[in-house]
């Protein structure tokens, strides 16, 4: 515990303003963690200097598994010997992060004992992030956690934690299951999970609409999006009661639809729903009135990623449409082939996105065996590299 | 079946102290090796698989990361303190 307050001028800047401040809640929990406090002091540290002071702990672990700790050591021991090792853990979160709060407790009882206290809610795959802990606490940390019904979640090359949207908990836009698929998919890849088989990382994310709450067409490696292959559903009266409630339903629904396929003639609103590309905006205008299809299910997409070692991708379509039901076992199939073609072509550190980019469209597609169709192309002349070959 | 996931995983790890040093070695090149070595009929994937988590729960192998995801020796690492 700190006797004196320790002098932070640089960090107190960024506890002004009216936004939440990391450093205020460090503040808040040195007052019982030493650790904290030294934290405090090597990150003024570097304000100061403008310079980092960790470095990269590159085999710390848990015995078996390859992922789920990311080691990391300051380089000034010495004056914070308390961050000396202030390594991070992952710990795979709950399928569309549902938690008691018994549940909560419990994880945050178990870190003050082994670690920092501090915890990242979430990071951005999802995972429950714990900060700073010494090697020597890494092994009983994860025996409670385990303990707990917990595992740790993905890092390095693996594939790494899935994530969920609330889906049919909570939400009644899911076209699938998203929480049970999350929780499968989970379970069903459990060593590409623990033991990093891969040439870089490779993420799934499942949204249960097109309204994508985890943003999975651009963050994952594999999307799965729900999706509904017959027409919205329609209560005319209740566009109606929105009219007359004094929705301007041409301006604010109609105008805004992005393939111009809905007609409001002051009484009635028609929908072409051939032409409807399932982009959810007059479903979430008009939630009472409009509702997806009854035939239900999800589109898979692939190659997204965030900009690290090349630049940002989102997602191309690979499977348009795909029945609720065999959502599991197709995702399987393609999975197999997909990561296959990554093992034997990838060079290390290459995403799938970017192999697909580097050798093709059409030759992804050849070697996993799918054939173009024309629901992977944007817009006429979007993506070059597919030549549809006439009828033989 | 021809040779067994415990073998595998010693042929793994004789692999792995060989080139230790010298190259490092992802799970993907172990694989690739013992199947180049038994051929696919009596090696496949998942024996690998199973031979590297064999590997890995005995302790005689641990994950490094740096730029991506390598099976080494244990070893103290330079950045940690004494
Ligand atoms: S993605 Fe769709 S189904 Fe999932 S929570 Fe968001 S709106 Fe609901
Ligand atoms: S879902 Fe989108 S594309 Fe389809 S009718 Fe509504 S606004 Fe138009």
């Amino acid at each position: 515990m700190a006797d004196q307050k320790r002098d932070t001028k640089l960090l107190d800047e960024l506890e002004k303003g009216p936004w939440p401040s990391f450093v205020k809640e460090i503040k808040n929990a040195s007052k019982t963690s030493p650790v904290c406090d030294d934290l405090l002091g090597q990150l003024e540290l570097s304000y100061e200097e403008k310079k980092g002071h960790w470095k990269h702990g590159g085999i710390v672990g848990v015995m078996g598994y390859g992922g789920g700790v990311i080691g990391r050591y300051s380089d000034v021991p010495e004056q914070f010997p308390q961050v000396a090792h202030f390594h991070t853990m992952r710990v795979n979160q709950p399928s569309g992060w549902f938690y008691t709060s018994g549940s909560l407790r419990t994880l945050c009882d178990i870190w003050e004992r082994h670690g920092s206290g501090l915890t990242n809610m979430h990071g951005s795959t999802g995972d429950i992030v714990f900060l700073g802990t010494k090697t020597d606490e890494l092994e009983p940390c994860f025996k409670e956690l385990g303990e707990a019904g917990f595992d740790l979640g993905g890092s390095g090359s693996c594939m790494r934690t899935p994530s969920a949207c609330a889906g049919m908990a909570r939400c009644e836009w899911a076209c699938y299951d998203t929480l049970k698929m999350c929780n499968d998919v989970t379970h069903q890849y459990q060593d590409e999970l623990h033991r990093p088989p891969f040439p870089y990382k490779f993420k799934f994310k499942f949204s249960g609409c097109p309204n994508d709450c985890v943003a999975s067409i651009a963050r994952s490696d594999m999307s799965v999006i729900g999706t509904w292959k017959d027409e919205i559903q329609q209560d005319d009266a209740e566009v109606a009661a929105y009219a007359a409630a004094g929705m301007d339903i041409q301006n604010d629904v109609c105008a805004n639809c992005p393939s111009k396929c809905m007609k409001w003639d002051g009484k009635k609103l028609s929908i072409d729903n051939h032409e409807c590309v399932r982009c959810m905006h007059c479903i979430n205008v008009m939630p009472k009135a409009l509702r997806p299809g009854k035939e239900r299910g999800a589109t898979i997409l692939i190659g997204a990623k965030a900009p690290i070692v090349q630049g940002a991708l989102l997602a191309s379509v690979l499977v348009p449409f795909v029945p609720a039901d065999e959502l599991m076992d197709t995702l399987k199939e393609l999975v197999s082939r997909v990561w296959e073609f990554w093992d034997e072509y990838g060079k290390n550190r290459e995403r799938i996105g970017e192999l697909i980019q580097r050798v093709g469209m059409s030759n992804f597609l050849d070697a996993i065996g799918l054939d173009p169709i024309p629901q992977m192309v944007t817009a006429p002349r979007d993506n070059p590299y597919i030549f549809f070959k006439g009828e033989e | 079946m021809a040779v067994t996931h415990e073998a595998l995983a010693d042929e793994m790890f004789h692999m792995v102290s060989e080139y230790y040093g010298k190259k490092n070695l992802k799970a993907g090149d172990l694989t690739k090796a013992m199947i180049a070595k038994y051929g696919e009929a009596e090696c496949t994937k998942d024996d690998c698989k199973a031979a590297i988590r064999i590997l890995m729960d005995s302790g005689r192998c641990v994950y490094s990361y740096f730029g991506g995801s390598f099976i080494t020796l244990p070893h103290k690492e330079g950045a940690a303190p004494d």
